[in-house]
This record gives structure tokens, sequence and C-alpha cells, in this order.
């Protein structure tokens, strides 16, 4: 009986103690977290400096959770809360899963300075993380932050690494401690420069060049060298960088013209609205996802792909409703052609305005499109070089059809002779008809690609109309191997422009080129030869 | 049947008289019963992303200001016209609300352009011209009221913070090539020359309107970052230019936390089109953030979304100031006890009018608003953290006090009766370089 309601009171007495206790004994990590609860920058630093010191076992975790802005406070009783990765909302203090009304509770703001300092502090706790990609994070974190206080975490994270990349970015991070560190000697800091100087990129040349002036002369001068090398390979990268600058930029042009390629330079219609056809491609994207998002949310990653057809079907029916209300009552008036699809284009822009308001509209990447990757010296972004293929494939399945399809053999009949073509049974006015609305809706599928790397508005069209008809022009009007030619031309040539003459005087100092080169060769690079080019 | 057709034909005409003549009346009585208020507001074209909303806000507070019985007891009625983002245009549609629609007051423009081209038919047929947006500074005019932010009331103060807080000793200067960017660099790059800072850390660069390639620009923004000091971008960047260049800072892994970038033309609604995630932490000044915890713009942004019937329009700083230049329009006039232009613009200086982050704005006598100005830093959900605010108000500055040529300006409408007195020659029309 007694030991019944012993068993039964002993909770009680015990969670009262606890009660009592856990104010009066108040610990270092007490005060690191009541810190956080004051809702001002300075407090919080002092905050992870404390708690990073206090030893408190939690740490790791509430910092992620504060860099990740998934710390709160509870404003009435200061109580400090956090999220986990599994979205469980926990109390500091204990780690114990709470079950607080999250309404209540206010986050922990961050600023960069602070963003910084967390970065620091939890780079030490990552080191020993099992993800090798922590790992390295880590480690670049303490290359930038030189904390000194890391070196020793550091030292024994590098006897335990096995992995040869993360051991790496070890060296180079314990190097560049080494190298302002006061008590190391001068042979240490000269390896110390070798080791930066293998990473061989502008964050090395820039720690290396700012030494601090108590360095010892020997090290300064070998890390001088040791920058000059850094500085020549990167010249050398800078020229690569942009050329490859150039194909991605010629990449988006041959996009954007290669539609045109057709409608232009295929049937001669001077279309004023074809970057419209574009913008409607980028908005069928918006659409696409939107409607994904609604019902089908784990199609999400391939929404791309299931826009690329949608865009051209949707844009090439315009186009031919276009060519059946309205140009093919113009040809051969090129005047009339391109006042009319002028003011079709200022009618879709409005339209389109009208639907879904002048506001940019979302256009989610998908994750396999978003980032960078380094080779060598240069830093590739992956939606660049996705657009970049994107538009070759384009390029060579428009080629194809052309060259192998029986619409292609009507096409080029179409445009080289109509009076024959028509002779031979070729129904011309439907082919102009289809002629168009491929044009169009390849400019639609541009505007898929387009939407990822640009503004999905009613003004995106606008950008690329005049682009798109310098490539034409200067590539040769009625050949696609000319656009191709003179998109990536134009590319390269703007992006050596620009960083010597900037991006304005560039972009006239081209066009200046291009008008010079058309007084030259008034049919462009690729001129096509024959008797329908005289007729 | 020759007197049938005659008969008929009398009646109609007869009929289409009265009917003008009712028409007329009604049109008649109808101007008697309201007063006019004038949106000049681009639905169209490329500036219709920005200033649509500002149409909207403005049809929004006549509406509230109708629902509480209107102004000197009439109707405030709306005229609204597409200016269409053409610069001529917009002088065109100006004299046609003023000579035409006869309104009292006119609340619009967006890019200093456009101003520029409305300024001179204000001048001519003397009417008042409310102008929200943040400029370069450098005019005060009789007719106009700039109820944006000047340059010290959100350059000079972001640049201060980035020095003082984040330690920038590195800055690059990067803007689109037209009239407010290159106004406001110079004046930043005279401020932080008198700071201190060498020519070589100041790096300056123009991009046309709607810029979309920023590959070059960025990688050469991240070698100008890597020289060891500590590097910051102000962006005078604008409109639409924008988005591709945040996510190509973002795809090539500039973080906030390596070069902060803070901008003077991003707003919320700016970023209502792209994910924010890789830009958290960059930066914007502006005299107003929707995130900012106040009643009074808990209570607006409430109203606002309810009258848009949309719960996720977001609001921003231009919006702002058309409340605040609004409300004290209202008071200008209620005060002067009429609509008569010379009088509304006596009575506007020494106005006062609540602002949406507690505090309360005044119309100084150079025709420019005393403004908080705040800090805020981009966040996950597209919204503002403030994190950081002047300590009070600041008086908006017409003519920069670190340019050759303007400093020695002074602007009064009230005792000098002069937009460009010349402290010097103690004369007025001393002109700015």
């Amino acid at each position: 009986m007694i030991l019944a309601l012993l068993r039964r009171v002993a909770p009680i007495v015990l969670i009262a103690f606890v009660a009592i206790a856990g104010p009066v004994r108040a610990e270092p990590v007490d005060d690191a977290l009541a810190l956080f609860a004051t809702d001002k920058f300075d407090d919080t630093q002092k905050g992870v400096e404390e708690l990073a010191k206090s030893g408190h076992p939690g740490t790791a975790d509430i910092l992620t959770a504060l860099a990740g802005g998934k710390l709160f406070f509870n404003p009435a009783d200061r109580m400090i809360f956090y999220r986990d990765a599994s979205g469980t909302l926990r109390d500091a203090r204990y780690g114990a899963p709470s079950t607080v009304d999250a309404a209540t509770l206010k986050t922990v703001r961050l600023n960069n300075r602070l963003r910084r300092v967390v970065e620091a502090s939890l780079g030490s706790a990552d080191l020993i993380s099992p993800d090798p990609g922590k790992r390295i994070g880590a480690a670049e974190a303490i290359f930038k932050s030189r904390d000194q206080a890391a070196l020793p975490s550091l030292d024994t994270a590098l006897a335990n690494e096995k992995d040869t990349r993360v051991k790496q970015a070890m060296e180079v991070a314990r190097a560049a401690i080494i190298v302002t560190f006061p008590g190391a000697s001068d042979a240490d800091k000269i390896a110390a420069v070798d080791k930066i100087a293998s990473r061989a990129d502008q964050e090395a040349a820039a720690l290396l060049r700012s030494l601090p002036a108590d360095t010892p002369e020997a090290v300064k001068t070998h890390a001088e060298g040791a920058v000059t090398t850094i500085e020549h390979k990167l010249a050398l990268w800078a020229a690569l960088q942009n050329v490859a600058y150039g194909i991605s930029l010629g990449s988006v042009l041959l996009l954007a013209a290669v539609g045109l390629a057709i409608t232009f330079g295929q049937m001669g219609v001077i279309n004023m609205a074809h970057g419209e056809m574009v913008m409607i491609g980028a908005y069928t994207t918006f659409v696409v996802q939107q409607v994904i998002a609604a019902y089908a949310p784990g199609l999400s990653e391939g929404s791309l792909l299931i826009a690329i057809p949608l865009a051209f079907l949707v844009a090439g029916a315009i186009g031919v409703a276009i060519e059946r209300c309205v140009i093919r009552f113009l040809y051969g008036r090129p005047l009339e052609t391109l006042l009319a699809t002028w003011g079709i284009s200022l009618i879709l822009q409005q339209t389109i305005r009208s639907i879904f308001g002048p506001t940019n509209q979302p256009v989610s990447a998908p994750s396999w499109m978003s980032g960078a990757f380094d080779v060598g010296g240069i830093s590739l972004t992956y939606s660049r070089v996705a657009i970049v293929v994107f538009s070759l494939m384009v390029f060579f399945a428009l080629l194809l059809v052309l060259r192998r399809t029986s619409l292609g053999l009507q096409v080029r009949a179409v445009t080289q002779n109509r009076r024959m073509a028509a002779a031979m049974g070729i129904r011309t006015d439907w082919i102009d008809a289809m002629t168009f609305g491929l044009g169009s809706g390849v400019a639609g599928i541009a505007g898929v690609a387009l939407s990822q790397i640009d503004n999905v508005s009613p003004n995106l069209g606008q950008g690329y109309i005049i682009d798109s008809f310098m490539v034409v022009v200067f590539g040769g009007v009625g050949n696609l191997w000319g656009t191709l030619v003179g998109a990536m031309t134009l590319g390269i040539a703007n992006k050596f422009l620009e960083p010597y003459a900037g991006a304005v005087l560039g972009k006239i100092l081209l066009l200046v080129a291009i008008i010079l080169f058309i007084q030259k060769r008034p049919r462009g690079l690729f001129a096509l030869k024959g008797r329908a080019v005289e007729a | 049947m020759q007197k049938l057709f005659g008969t008929l034909a009398k009646t109609a005409s007869t009929l289409a008289a009265a009917a003008m003549v009712a028409g007329g009346l009604n049109a008649a009585a109808a101007a008697e019963d309201t007063i006019k208020v004038g949106v000049l507001h681009s639905l169209s074209g490329t500036m219709a992303i920005s200033e649509t909303t500002l149409k909207d806000t403005m049809l929004f507070l006549i509406d509230e200001q109708n629902k509480k019985g209107g102004v000197l007891g009439k109707k405030l009625e709306a005229v609204v016209v597409d200016p269409a983002s053409n610069w001529p245009l917009f002088a065109e549609k100006a004299k046609e609300l003023i000579a035409q629609d006869k309104v009292s007051v006119v609340f619009g423009c967006w890019t200093s352009v456009s101003r520029k081209s409305v300024l001179p038919v204000f001048k001519e047929l003397n009417s008042i011209l409310f102008y929200p947006v943040q400029y370069e500074g450098e005019e005060s005019e009789r007719n106009v009221f700039y109820t944006g932010a000047a340059p010290n009331q959100q350059a000079i103060p972001a640049v201060d913070y980035l020095m003082k807080e984040e330690g920038v000793k590195r800055w690059v200067l990067a803007g689109t090539d037209y009239v407010y960017p290159r106004t406001t660099n110079k004046i930043l790059e005279a401020y932080l020359k008198a700071k201190g800072v060498a020519a070589d850390d100041i790096m300056i660069n123009y991009t046309p309107f709607g810029h979309s390639d920023w590959q070059t620009i960025v990688s050469d923004i991240k070698k100008f970052g890597s020289a060891g000091k500590k590097t910051a971008v102000v962006s005078t960047i604008n409109g639409d230019a924008n988005v591709p260049f945040y996510k190509e800072l973002g795809n090539q892994g500039v973080k906030a936390t390596d070069i902060p970038v803070v901008a003077f033309s991003v707003g919320e609604e700016e970023l209502a089109g792209i994910d924010t995630k890789p830009l958290v932490g960059h930066l914007a000044a502006w005299n107003y953030f929707q995130s900012i915890d106040t009643p009074e713009n808990k209570a607006f942004i409430e109203k606002w979304q309810a009258y848009t019937k949309n719960p996720k329009r977001v609001t921003n700083d231009p919006m702002e100031a058309h409340v605040i230049g609004f409300a004290m329009w209202v008071k200008a006039v209620e005060k002067a006890g009429t609509i008569d232009p010379d009088k509304v613009i006596d009575a506007l200086p020494g106005t006062e009018a609540p602002n949406l982050t507690g505090g309360t704005s005044v119309m100084l006598s150079n025709h420019h608003i005393t403004k908080p100005v705040f800090i805020g830093e981009v966040n996950e959900t597209g919204q503002f953290d403030v994190v950081w605010k002047t300590d009070g108000l600041v008086p908006g500055d017409a003519w920069s006090d670190f340019l050759d040529g303007s400093k020695d300006l002074d602007s009064d409408w009230v005792k000098l009766k002069c937009g460009n007195y010349n402290t010097k020659t103690k004369k007025c029309g001393g002109q700015a370089s």
C-alpha cells in the first residue's frame, strides 16, 4: 500500500524537483539560450558564442536550426525552441519534443554578420559529419573564416579523414590558418602558402594577397610569387570562360532565332510577333507548373518536359491562326506585314497582361537545373548548360524535319518555287500555314527554356525580337546553318567585348559591326545561291 | 410619306437634342458633386509591371475616402488614364487630365524621365502632381510633391549601414543605364570618396534596360570581390533586369554572406516572381516594408487584400508613398477649404500624415517629406526582415550635399518661393550642373 503510494507520488516529486532545480541551477547554457530571446542581433551573436563554449550536447542542432530560420523563442516566457530536420518542435534546453503552440513563437532573426558567425561555429561541428559534402563545406567555411580556434578540431578530423577530396579541402583550410598563425615557423608558413596556391582560384589569390602586415618577409615574397602564378592561370581561364559564356549566350540567341529562321528565313514574313510566341511558350510553362502543383505535385520535377510539347502546340496553333487570319492576305507586301504583325504583338502582350496581370510570374527550376559546377577555373551553371544542349537538340530536330520529312520537302519546294510546287500538287497555302505554325511552335519551345533564365512577363518577347532578326540576317536568310553560326558568333563576340567595352557599348559596337558586314555581304554569312534567290 | 419622314426626323432630332441636354446636365451635375482625382500610371508597356499596382492603390484610397464621406462634403472621382510607358504620351495624358477632365490633383509617374516629361504641363496649367517613387533628387518644383525617397533617405543610409555593420571596403555600383542610377551613383561615388574609399575600390557598371545575360558581370563582381577586402554591390538595377541578375548570383554561388547586394529598386512586388531561397540575406533599403509589424500596417494590408480580393497581394514602398501623399492632400484641401491649386500648394507644406510604420511624416517646405529609413534582408518567403532602421525620420533633401554645383542649392517654397536658391550668390535660379 505504502509502496504503491510512493510509486505514484515519486514521479510527481521528481518533476517538482526538476522544475525547481532547473531555474535555480543556472548553467552557462541557460544564460546563452536566454540571449536568443531578446530579439537583438548583438545578443544573438553573444548567445551563439556562449552556446559554442558551453559544450551543451544540443549545440549543433540548435545552431543548424538557427541557420535555417527554425529557432524560435516564446516572447512570453523567453523559452527557446527549435524544429529539427523531421519537423518536430523541440525544447532547446533538453531536446525533448514540445507541445507548445507554434503560432505563439517568434523566429530568432539573423543578419549577414550573424550568419557568418553561425557558419563558422557550425564549421567545427560539421567536420566530423558522416556526409562528405558537409565535411567539405565545413572545411570551406574554416578556409574563409580562418578561425584559429578551429585548428585543434581540424587536426583531429584530418587525422581520421579517409576521403581524398575532403582531405585536400581540410589541408587547404589548415594551411589558411597556419599562414596567419603566430606560433608557426616560417618553413611551415611557406609550405602552407604552396598548399593554398594549389587551389589556384580567386579565393586562394585573395587570401595570399591579404596576408597580415606582420607576416615574415620570406613568406610574403613566396606568397607574391604564388599569386602571380595563380593570376596567369586565371587569365587563361578567363579567356576560356568568355568562350563558354559566349556559347551560352549564343545558344539563347539560337533558341530565340531558330523559329524566326523558318518564318522570316524560309517564308520571308517579317514577323514582329515572333517574340510574343516565345512569351506564350513561357506562359504555357507557367500554367503547366501551376496545374501540376495543384493536381499532380509528384510530377513537378518533370514539368518542363511536359511543357515542351504543350508550348509547341499552343504557340504553333496561335501561329497557324495568325497566318490564316492575317498574314496570308499580305504575302508580297512586307511593309503591311510588318505593321500588321507588330499590331498583333501588341494585342498578344496586352491579352496576356489582362489574363495574368502585369507582374512577373514565378516559374520554378527543377532541382537538377539549379546550382553550378566547376571545370578548372570556370564555373558553369547547370541551367545554362542545359539550355546549350537543348538549343542544339531543337536545332537538329528542326533540321531533320526540313531535310528528311515530306513536310520539310514540301516546305522547301514552296520556298524555292511556289508555282511549280503548286503545279506538282502541293497545297501551297496549307504548307504556308504549317510552316508558319512550325516556326511559331519552335519559338514556343524557346519560351520554355527562356522561362528558366528570364522574367516570365508580358514583355519577355520584346527583348529578343531585335536580336533574333540580327542573328537571322547576319547568318544568311533562308539558311538554318547560318543561323547556328550567326548566333554563336554574335554570342561569343558579345562576351569578348563586354569586359572591355561594358554591356551597353558592347552591344552598340556589335550592331555597328553587323551593319558594316551587311554592307559588304547583303545576304549574310551563308547566302543561298541559285534561281530561287534571284526570283 | 414625305411628311411622315419629316416628322420622324424632327422627332428624332428633338429627342437627340433632349438627350444631349440631359446628358450635359448630368455631367455638369456630376462635376459639381465630385472632386476629380487624376491617376497617371502606365497600365501597359514595360512599366505596367510596377505602375498598375499604384493605380489600384489610388482607386483603393479614393474608395476608402468616399466611404468616410469624401472631401469638403463631395465625393471623389478617379479619372484613370494609361500613358502606356511612353514618355511623350505622359505629357499628353497629363494635359488631357488637367485641361479636359479638370482634375484637381494628379497622382502618378514612376520613372524620372516620365516625371520630367510632364513637368512643363503641370507648370503651364498650374496643377498638382504627387510623385511616389524614390528618385535621384536634384529637383524641386512648385507643382510637384515628392513622397518617395530622395537619395539621402535611401542610398546614403544604405551605404552607411554596409560600412558600419558589414565592414564593407570595396564597392560595386551596378545600375541600369539611365538618369536615376547614373545620378545616384554619382552622388554615392562622391560620398564614398569623401569617406576615404580609394578610386580603385569602386567599380561602376551600367547595363541596358531589360538586360538578361548577367554571366560576365556576375563573374566580374566575383573577381572584384576576391581582392581580400569585404565587398558589397549597391544595385540601382531597374525593374525586369533584376530577376535574371539575382538568378545568376544564386547560380554562381555568390552568397549574401560573401558579397551582399543592397538594392534600391527591388521590393516585395519584384521578388514575387522569383524563388528567394538563394537570395536570403541580400538587402534592400526602403522607407517601408510589408513585414513591418505595426497596427497601422496590419490594418492597411488587411484592407488592401480585401479590396483586391487577393489574400496574397503584396504591398510595397511606393504604395505607402501614395498613402501618405493622398492623406496629406486630403488634409491640405480641408485646411484650404477649396481645391484651388494655388491655395492647396500653399497649404501642403507643414501638413502631417501618419505613415504605415508607426511615425508621422511631414511635408517640408522643399516639397519632400520626412521618412524613416529601413534596411531589410530578403527572407525565404519573399519578404524582408528589417535589420536596421534610422532612429527618427529623415527629412528629404532635394539637392545633394555631395555633388558640386548642387551642394550650394537650397529649396524652400514657403519663405524663399524658390526651388533652387543658391546660398552663395543669394539668388534664385542657381542651376545645378
